[in-house]
């Protein structure tokens, strides 16, 4: 089990690096979605795997409880990305409704290129 | 802008403004002179006590978790230096006064000058190593702002920068060998540190300590290779000049190694580190000055040739060496000051420094000549001059210390043959004698810029009289503390004929040769200069532009505003850092932990890794997200085939919110396969970066799921959630009890978010075009 999802976990991280990558800025935000889906499997999965032992107390039971710390981790993750990846998402529209490209090699307004066209055009 | 504030000055009458700057500059000066005076009172008073044996100490916390305390003791090498420090303060703030009267910087001259003398007479007496750091990079910077005082010329600020980071990197080196300084001997105190002795050099770490420590030494008093920066000072104006040259500055790296002589030194390392740099730095820097024609460059090179003699005495451990080395320093200082100060009056009266163009200023001049004549007598060791008996304990020295003497004698000779030989130049090419080509009449200065010169030269003259009390409360204190032993010294002018007084005529001759022949000499030396391989300055500016080119190069090879060129670096340092630490420290796996894999879990396995690959490949939108939905689904999946049913859930509906959202804002962005993303652009590199990150990760998380974990938290949570917080749903209760405020911060993240992503929506843009 262990090493099936390590081999998914790769599979997942190198696709994601891989989109992330990209000069596309639509891919770059697939990728997003993708290595914060990686982060939290990989958290969840470090902290051990109990097969179909949700971390409920029952009564008198001291049965063995799925690890309740990883998941805990795991759920404000999933929320904190989704706020990050759907602020990127409308920055990226906005971004292509103002320059006219998804080329993140051309989206460089902040860091500017030095150019004598560049200079001329602030002066 | 300039323009507006010249456009306002010039809405003043100029007397205001002159009273104005009057009125702050005689408040900085009236504060300086009080200081001055404050201090050189204090610690005369304490002269009787201190040459007694009794330190003057004080101790205040400061930091004290870190262990800095302000620990001061004034002992008699610190009282030297405090009383030079503040005595010369006092004429240089007099003169100062005088210098500067009509310039618009006087006011800050004066303060700089204040912060200065603070800086020194601080660094003089701290006892702790960490404050003794903390003044000495002080003095750096107000060395800094004090040469580059004239700072709309472009010389000054050169020569200010150069000062700075010679010293600046020096004291980093300082600061690092005092630390370890510290550890090895286990104290920061000085005083507990010289009380061991000479512990410290049988620790394991004293060759990297030493090299440290007189690597700031070296760098702050202008020894071999690093001599190139205090002739390039002389751009500061001449009391500033005289100060850091005669008494301060210069003089810390000689104070340093006299304060640590007893602990560090009396090893070989130390004996042959200080004697080669010292006397290479005294014989090349006395040739250097005599191929000068600009008199303050002449002293300033005079100023590194003294410092050489100092740094070659210190080397050994004898008192005789510690003893020409304190009457030396104090020499130097008198004359030195005594000389800067009569040059700059030379300067200000007659507009020139050239000495092929003065000449007979004793006509002019009187008093300033007077100063300056009976200075350069001391300089040239003449008796009955504290420079004689300061040049006779010079060869006692050198004939005592040297196993094989004749090479370090002969280089005391020789530049001490050219000190004469500039004395005397100093004396009749321009104070009594030589002719002037100048076309103004030169005028006496005011009072208080001849008062220096003058009270500086009676001193030297006095104290080479007199030399009893100087000996008794000055000179000897100052030997037993770089000794760390009660020394027994006398000082007399005559001591009948015998080797030093020998070589001291040999010295007069040679010197009264040098004189006569100054201009073939000169010439000489600039042939031989000129065949010899670059040194000092021009090495400072190759390293100084190879390190700008370097820079920029670099920060335009990593700061190139690409997001996809951030990111390789960003991934590749994940990469390789990892996979170094993984190679150095295997992950110890344990494949008894295993557990069985179930069909069900291999099918959504399965899916998830199919789905990413197609996501890879897609070439339309659509697929891809539905490939990104198929894989998000499949982790809450395994949430919830792992017990995980609350993270199960939440996954699943912002999963859901995802790909609406992104559906949503496609449709507004251009197909997928636009001319953005061409495959060629696509190299190799990135798909060996990803499928290097996939590896190593997957290495990592193999390797932790097989070692065991510490589960002290999660079984506190398990053992607490219904005892303390009464809820049976573990992660519930960790998010809102235990963790409550995590779980505000994330809502306030969120709502953040949210509220940036209606503003941005709500933001009308204007399409410019693409750069």
């Amino acid at each position: 089990m262990e090493i099936l999802l390590s081999l998914l976990v790769g599979v997942l991280m190198s696709v994601s690096v891989w989109m992330l990558l990209s000069r596309n800025l639509v891919k770059f935000l697939f990728g997003l979605v993708l290595i914060s889906n990686v982060a939290n499997l990989i958290i969840f999965k470090v902290g051990g795997l109990t097969v179909g032992a949700p971390a409920l107390i029952t009564d008198g039971g001291s049965a063995e409880y799925a690890n309740s710390l990883p998941q805990a981790l795991v759920l404000t993750a999933i929320v904190i990305g989704f706020g990050l990846v759907s602020f990127t998402l409308v920055l990226a529209h906005k971004a292509y409704q103002a320059i006219g490209t998804l080329n993140v090699d051309e989206m460089t307004l902040a860091e500017k290129r030095q150019d004598p066209a560049d200079s001329e055009k602030s002066s | 802008m300039p323009a507006d504030i010249t456009s306002q000055t010039n809405a003043y009458s100029n007397s205001e403004i002159r009273k104005g700057i009057n009125g702050s500059a005689n408040t900085a000066f009236a504060c300086a002179l009080i200081s001055a005076i404050v201090f050189f009172v204090a610690y005369l008073s304490q002269v009787s006590s201190i040459a007694a044996g009794t330190p003057w100490t004080f101790s205040g916390e400061w930091v004290p978790r870190l262990g800095v305390q302000l620990d001061f003791r004034v002992d008699g090498l610190s009282l030297l230096f405090g009383l030079l420090i503040s005595g010369i303060g006092i004429l240089v703030f007099l003169y100062s006064y005088g210098y500067f009267k009509v310039h618009k910087g006087h006011a800050r001259l004066q303060w700089l000058l204040l912060s200065f003398m603070l800086a020194m007479l601080g660094l003089v007496s701290s006892d702790n190593i960490i404050l003794l750091f903390i003044f000495w990079e002080l003095t750096t910077i107000t060395s800094f702002l004090l040469v580059g005082f004239d700072h709309e010329n472009t010389q000054a600020r050169r020569s200010a920068l150069q000062a700075l980071l010679v010293t600046g990197g020096g004291g980093l080196a300082l600061l690092v060998g005092l630390i370890m300084l510290g550890q090895a001997s286990g104290s920061y105190l000085l005083s507990e540190i010289i009380a061991s002795g000479s512990a410290v050099t049988e620790h394991e770490h004293y060759p990297v300590i030493l090299t440290l420590i007189l690597l700031g030494a070296f760098t702050k008093s202008a020894q071999f290779p690093f001599h190139f920066w205090l002739p390039n000072a002389m751009a500061a104006p001449s009391p500033v000049s005289a100060y850091l040259h005669s008494a301060t500055m210069v003089k810390a790296g000689i104070y340093l190694m006299m304060r640590l002589q007893s602990s560090l030194g009396g090893t070989e390392e130390w004996f042959y580190a200080l004697s080669i740099a010292g006397g290479i730095t005294a014989v090349w820097s006395s040739m250097m000055a005599l191929r000068q024609t600009d008199l303050k460059l002449m002293l300033a090179w005079t100023t590194v040739m003294a410092l050489g003699t100092i740094t070659m005495f210190l080397a050994s451990n004898l008192q005789i060496a510690a003893l020409a080395a304190v009457t030396f320093l104090i020499v130097h200082a008198f004359y030195k000051c005594a000389l800067f100060l009569a040059i700059g009056n030379v300067d200000k009266s007659t507009g020139t420094r050239d000495f092929n163009k003065l000449g007979s200023l004793v006509r002019f001049m009187p008093i300033t000549a007077l100063g300056a004549v009976l200075a350069a007598l001391s300089m040239a060791g003449f008796p009955p001059f504290l420079g004689f008996i300061g040049k006779e304990l010079i060869y006692e020295g050198t004939l005592t210390i040297a196993d094989q003497p004749w090479i370090i004698v002969a280089a005391a000779v020789a530049a001490n043959a050219m000190m004469v030989g500039i004395a005397l130049t100093f004396i009749f090419r321009v104070f009594l004698g030589g002719e002037s080509t100048i076309t103004r009449e030169p005028k006496e200065v005011y009072a208080v810029m001849w008062v220096g010169p003058v009270v500086l030269a009676i001193a030297g003259l006095l104290t080479g009289l007199l030399p009893g009390q100087i000996t008794e409360y000055v000179i000897q204190p100052a030997v037993s503390s770089v000794m760390a032993a009660s020394a027994e010294v006398k000082l007399s002018l005559w001591h009948g004929i015998n080797g030093p007084l020998i070589l001291s005529i040999i010295t007069v001759a040679v010197g009264i040769m040098l004189f006569f022949s100054l201009s073939i000499v000169s010439r000489m030396i600039n042939n031989l200069v000129e065949k010899l391989p670059v040194v000092g300055d021009s090495a400072y500016e190759f390293l100084l532009n190879r390190t700008q080119f370097v820079a920029s190069k670099l920060t335009n090879r990593l700061q190139t505003g690409s997001l996809s060129h951030y990111l390789t670096i960003v991934f590749m340092a994940f990469v390789v850092s990892v996979a170094v630490t993984l190679l150095y420290h295997p992950v110890s796996m344990d494949f008894d932990r295993l557990t069985p894999v179930t069909p069900f879990i291999a099918i959504v396995v399965f899916l998830m890794i199919s789905a990413a690959l197609v996501l890879t490949f897609s070439n339309t939108r659509l697929l891809a997200i539905c490939a990104l939905g198929v894989v998000g689904s499949g982790v809450a999946v395994l949430f919830l085939v792992f017990g995980a049913i609350d993270v199960a859930i939440t996954q699943l509906m912002v999963e859901t919110l995802f790909v609406v959202l992104i559906a949503t804002v496609l449709i507004k962005l251009p197909r997928f396969p636009d001319q953005t993303d061409p495959a060629k652009t696509r190299g190799l590199r990135d798909a060996v970066i990803a499928i290097a990150a996939g590896v190593v990760m997957a290495i990592i998380t193999l390797g932790v799921s097989l070692t065991p974990l510490d589960l002290t938290v999660t079984h506190f949570f398990e053992e607490n959630s219904l005892a303390q917080a009464y809820g049976r749903n573990i992660v519930n209760v960790i998010l809102v009890d235990f963790r409550a405020l995590d779980t505000l911060g994330e809502v306030a993240v969120v709502a953040t978010a949210a509220l940036a992503v209606i503003a941005l929506l709500k933001v009308r843009v204007h399409a410019q075009g693409p750069r």
